[in-house]
């Protein structure tokens, strides 16, 4: 005879019970839903940052080349003193392979007058100075969704997804070209379904809760500044 | 203290004596206004709400048509990802799984994300027998946990307190707190607080509102990042949830996740929403390294059962019956004595608890249609609180599934009177010797009918019947 966990039998007992409705399956039905979009890059681009702006968020445009001295100028009206930043190359953690995000030079320029820790080590390693002593994380976005003013970030090995997260100020970089009109637009377009990483977050403002008495409070329990530096890319020729 | 609650058994006392509560009453009144008037201006294009609405309900129809196929495809998919998938049949085993991780791990704290399944399993209390403390995070049910009280919304769960009362809480239970009623220094107390415990805790613990058989992804929808915190910082992270919660394909979250938030709070979107489809994978730096979920029934398949009840299983949990309910609005979320208050608790409860203890509650209703009105995936539940009035007064017909608690509510002498009245009114001689007889003795009638008269004038009968009037107006017609 099979030993069964006490999991399994709960399993069998409910698929039983439910199998035993007899349900008339139902198929997908095609249904038109009107979602906000746009083909105009400026329409996008100008949703996109009424869209974070009403959520509380800072968005700072700039080309590519002013990269360095926008996170700079950031990082200076923050008051930040110390910085986390993806793109680690620690070959003990054996992560000497991964390469940062696009702009990571940019953003090591712009931080070199801060102490600057690279997230090359294993989460439990830096929990404790992520909790008490980082004051900013920096982050690349995967896209941006016009409709809502919503970042895409798919924290990978190198931009792990407590960079966005834990520190009490969040700087992301994301460039105008990869703003689309709406999530699931984004979803179709990239085949998400194929290829879902470990972990997604949709970021659509600091973090904040109307938990009290329905009035808005900002910082809850993530980062209570949110600063999108969105790079304009679009119409740029490239070198 | 706060204002604990019973059980559903008190439903009558328990809503009286929220009635008598001035305070309680403002909270809520303010509280619904407020809600109702966010949901009203994220839905400005009356087409587009009709729109998303029968596009919701679709998918929530077609998902709970294959529900045993897609929860089959999500344990596979999620096994297939890393995640350990484990199935309960009602409290006790939900919380002997949890229990066993925890014990696994010698874990001795857990930090929880909002999760009505939580309460539903009554979590805390049992994890505390076993020495394992259980901290809420969502800064509304961390204000109610500190009070010993329970949520009173979903939504919001400590939507009862206005600020003072707030602030009362955490002078009471924090040290070196500063009474004030400055909602951000309110706050950033209970970030301070719990930041910490967020760093220490051995586990964390969330809901789930979407789980996708297509990919097997947990998805879970938050404002204030303590959803994000339970799920990455801890090294093992537990989700649970009903069963009911299961997706076909990644592409039904999108409409699903923009109903959900614009019908609960008015927003377009939330601050956070996470995808989470696996433990840290190899060479990834934080996460945790192990991810369980629990799949819960606890009385759902009940519902699942019969064609009419499964309605019941579309819900999305946005709470927006309960803000557009006239009786949740003036008695509030405790007075139903249940986990989940309001409209959809009052058709969920009896399935997960029975009717016998719950049929006060399917009675609480003025039947306006509200609920139905707003439910973004169109759930018709008044006219499923007519068929769960019916189902506590009368047995199982043979054909169909009994309930749990099914005619509890029966009462001989009320069947007996109908019974006698069916025979009346079917027997023409007799129907109208009973009417003449009526009109005579209408001055018997007493001015006082108990409930009935306590916010009405007692019904006189007319003085002459309905076929007498019309018998002499065609006589009148006649003579002319």
């Amino acid at each position: 005879m099979k030993l069964t966990s006490p999991s399994q039998s709960a399993k069998s007992a409910i698929l039983s019970k439910l199998r035993g409705a007899k349900a008339t399956v139902i198929e997908k039905e095609i249904l038109d839903y009107p979602v906000w979009q746009s083909h105009d890059s400026e329409l996008l681009k100008q949703r996109f940052i009424a869209g974070l702006s009403a959520s509380h968020a800072e968005v700072i445009c700039v080309r590519s080349s002013q990269i360095a001295n926008a996170v700079e100028q950031v990082l200076t009206s923050k008051a930040c003193k110390s910085v986390i930043v993806g793109g680690a190359c620690d070959e003990t953690a054996g992560v000497s392979e991964y390469e940062g995000g696009e702009f990571l030079t940019e953003i090591l320029k712009g931080a070199s007058h801060l102490d600057i820790v690279q997230f090359g080590r294993e989460f439990e390693v830096l929990k404790s100075s992520l909790f008490n002593e980082i004051d900013a994380g920096i982050t690349h976005c995967l896209g941006g969704i016009a409709d809502t003013g919503t970042l895409v970030l798919w924290p990978d090995k190198a931009e792990p997804r407590s960079l966005s997260l834990i520190p009490p100020c969040h700087i992301a970089l994301i460039k105008r070209s990869t703003i689309v009109s709406n999530f699931a637009g984004m979803m179709i377009e990239q085949s998400w379904q194929e290829k879902m990483p470990t972990h997604i977050v949709l970021i659509s403002g600091p973090s904040k809760t109307a938990d009290i008495q329905q009035t808005l409070a900002y910082g809850a329990h993530g980062p209570s500044q949110l600063v999108v530096i969105l790079i304009d890319d679009v119409g740029v020729a490239q070198p | 203290m706060g204002h604990v609650p019973a059980g559903p058994e008190l439903f009558h006392a328990q809503a009286n004596a929220a009635l008598k509560d001035p305070q309680l009453r403002q909270n809520f009144r303010g509280a619904m206004d407020y809600l109702q008037d966010k949901r009203k201006n994220a839905f400005v294009d009356p087409v587009e709400e009709d729109k998303i609405r029968t596009l919701c309900e679709s998918i929530r129809k077609r998902c709970l048509s294959k529900l045993p196929e897609l929860l089959e495809q999500l344990d596979a998919n999620c096994t297939r990802n890393g995640i350990q998938v484990h199935w309960a049949q009602n409290d006790k085993e939900a919380n002997n799984i949890i229990a066993n991780i925890a014990q696994s791990h010698k874990a001795r704290t857990m930090i929880k994300g909002k999760s009505m399944v939580s309460e539903e399993i009554e979590l805390n209390h049992e994890m505390a027998k076993l020495g394992i403390e259980c901290l809420e995070s969502d800064m509304g049910e961390y204000i109610v946990q500190l009070d010993g009280d329970k949520p009173s919304h979903i939504i919001m769960p400590a939507i009862h307190k206005n600020k003072q009362e707030v602030s009362d809480t955490f002078e009471k239970h924090l040290d070196d707190f500063t009474p004030t009623v400055d909602v951000d220094e309110l706050i950033q107390t209970g970030r301070t607080r719990l930041r910490q415990k967020f760093h220490d805790a051995d586990i964390g613990l969330s809901g789930v509102n979407f789980a996708v058989a297509e990919t097997g992804t947990l998805c879970l929808v938050e404002n204030e990042g303590n959803g994000r915190m339970c799920t990455t910082v801890p090294k093992v992270h537990i989700a649970i949830t009903g069963i009911e919660k299961v997706v076909e394909f990644l592409s039904d979250v999108p409409p699903l996740y923009s109903a959900l938030t614009r019908s609960a709070t008015g927003q377009a979107i939330t601050t956070y929403f996470n995808m989470i489809s696996s433990p840290r994978k190899r060479g990834e730096l934080d996460g945790p390294v192990e991810v369980h979920l629990v799949l819960l029934d606890n009385g759902r398949t009940q519902a699942y059962q019969d064609e009419e009840m499964r309605k019941t299983l579309q819900c999305i949990r946005c709470g927006a019956c309960m803000n557009h309910c006239p009786v949740y609005t003036r008695i509030g979320g405790h007075a139903y004595g249940t986990v989940y208050p309001g409209p959809i608790g009052k058709i969920i409860s009896p399935h997960l608890m029975g009717l016998d203890n719950t049929k006060e509650l399917v009675t609480a209703s003025s039947l306006c249609g509200a609920c139905g009105e707003v439910c973004p995936v169109r759930i018709p539940i008044p006219e499923m609180l007519q068929r769960l009035r019916t189902e506590a007064k009368n047995p199982p017909k043979p054909d169909a599934m009994p309930m749990k608690g099914q005619a509890s509510a029966a009462s001989t002498l009320e069947s007996l009177a109908m019974k006698g009245f069916a025979f009346a009114a079917t027997n023409p001689n007799l129907y109208h010797r009973g009417a003449w007889s009526a009109t005579k003795l209408r001055g018997l009638v007493p001015n006082n009918m108990g409930p009935w008269t306590q916010c009405r004038t007692s019904p006189k009968l007319a003085n002459k019947t309905l076929h007498q009037l019309i018998k002499a107006r065609n006589k009148q017609a006649g003579d002319k």
